[in-house]
């Protein structure tokens, strides 16, 4: 929750690679898989293009399509819960990824919004965020995502 | 003694690091690490609850000192940070920065807090949330792969003139808003 009330959900990681590096792993299932503790996005990657979030069964988490793309500097999803009713029942929420190569790094920024108040949906999204960037990072700077400890929101 | 009651939490930054707590605890608490990720300041810390913390630059001077309230190692770590090193920066009142070290399988939660006493301005409140992800990325960097990352830090836009107004008008002599 921001001090305005808005649910919104923003998180600022710095990562040692290249924008096009960090843009393949975030839209490439085989990556995803690997950082995202496996699950998978699946996406034409055009504007407009159907977005879905596939759990390691292959069944979808999540679905929305594309508002807005750059790559390899932006990307704005709508995106709403497909297995949990209380999220669902949310409808859909805005999230971008913002990318600002910096030297020898790049400075991701994820936003996560809903607009309605006392969301849910923004809550659960508030804990995944920073275990799956922490993987994400993890991969794009050792090699090794971190692994798995406890299920995925 | 500092009365943690009144800390209300403003800025939380939570990230996940392959590295056991101890390891994470050594990398918060000593100098020869917090100089390589934190901005090149050095801490200096009394290992008790109620001891002397600093933060300070590398020619010795201080920039950030404060009071230990909690020293659990490898769990907890929470001490008081005044602004000293800076032009009227000491005027601010202080505020409580808590560091939380959990297990999560192999690798551990890190969750820094920063909690106010007092209804801080989004103005102020940016220079955390500016500065927190960069150390704390940088942290990440130096315990998993052994080098920090060189972030050039700078005030976010409009953060000067934040302090400035809050010490012309010190809100925080007023009742606290919460």
């Amino acid at each position: 929750m921001n001090p305005t009330g808005k649910p919104e959900f923003v998180y600022v990681i710095y990562i040692r690679t290249t924008a096009e590096k960090l843009w393949h792993a975030l839209t490439d299932p085989e990556l995803n898989r690997q950082f995202w503790f496996g699950y998978a996005q699946e996406c034409g990657w055009k504007a407009g293009s159907p977005w879905r979030m596939l759990k390691p069964d292959g069944s979808v988490a999540d679905s929305g399509e594309v508002v807005e793309i750059d790559p390899p500097r932006r990307l704005v999803l709508s995106w709403r819960n497909e297995f949990r009713p209380e999220l669902h029942a949310e409808g859909y929420s805005r999230m971008t990824w913002l990318i600002e190569p910096q030297g020898e790094m790049v400075r991701f920024t994820v936003i996560h919004e809903m607009d309605r108040p006392q969301s849910k949906f923004i809550e659960a999204v508030s804990q995944g965020w920073p275990q799956v960037l922490s993987s994400l990072k993890s991969l794009l700077e050792t090699g090794e995502s971190l692994r798995r400890w406890q299920p995925a929101a | 003694m500092v009365d943690t009651t009144k800390f209300k939490p403003k800025t939380v930054y939570v990230t996940y690091i392959a590295a056991t707590p101890d390891k994470v605890w050594a990398a918060l608490t000593s100098a020869e690490f917090t100089k390589q990720y934190f901005g090149g300041f050095a801490i200096e810390v009394e290992p008790k609850a109620g001891g002397a913390f600093a933060l300070r630059y590398p020619d010795g001077r201080v920039h950030i000192s404060g009071k230990v309230i909690e020293w659990s190692p490898p769990r907890r770590f929470a001490c008081t940070w005044l602004v000293e090193g800076m032009k009227d920066f000491a005027e601010l009142p202080e505020c409580l920065v808590s560091y939380e070290i959990e297990p999560a399988g192999e690798a551990v939660r890190l969750t820094m807090t920063e909690a106010h006493s007092w209804d801080v301005p989004p103005g102020i409140l940016a220079g955390g949330q500016s500065g927190w992800p960069a150390i704390l990325s940088s942290l990440k960097s130096l315990l998993e792969g052994g080098k920090p990352l060189a972030i050039q830090m700078a005030p976010p836009q409009g953060f000067m003139e934040a302090v400035k107004e809050a010490i012309a008008t010190k809100p925080w002599l007023r009742r606290a808003g919460g």
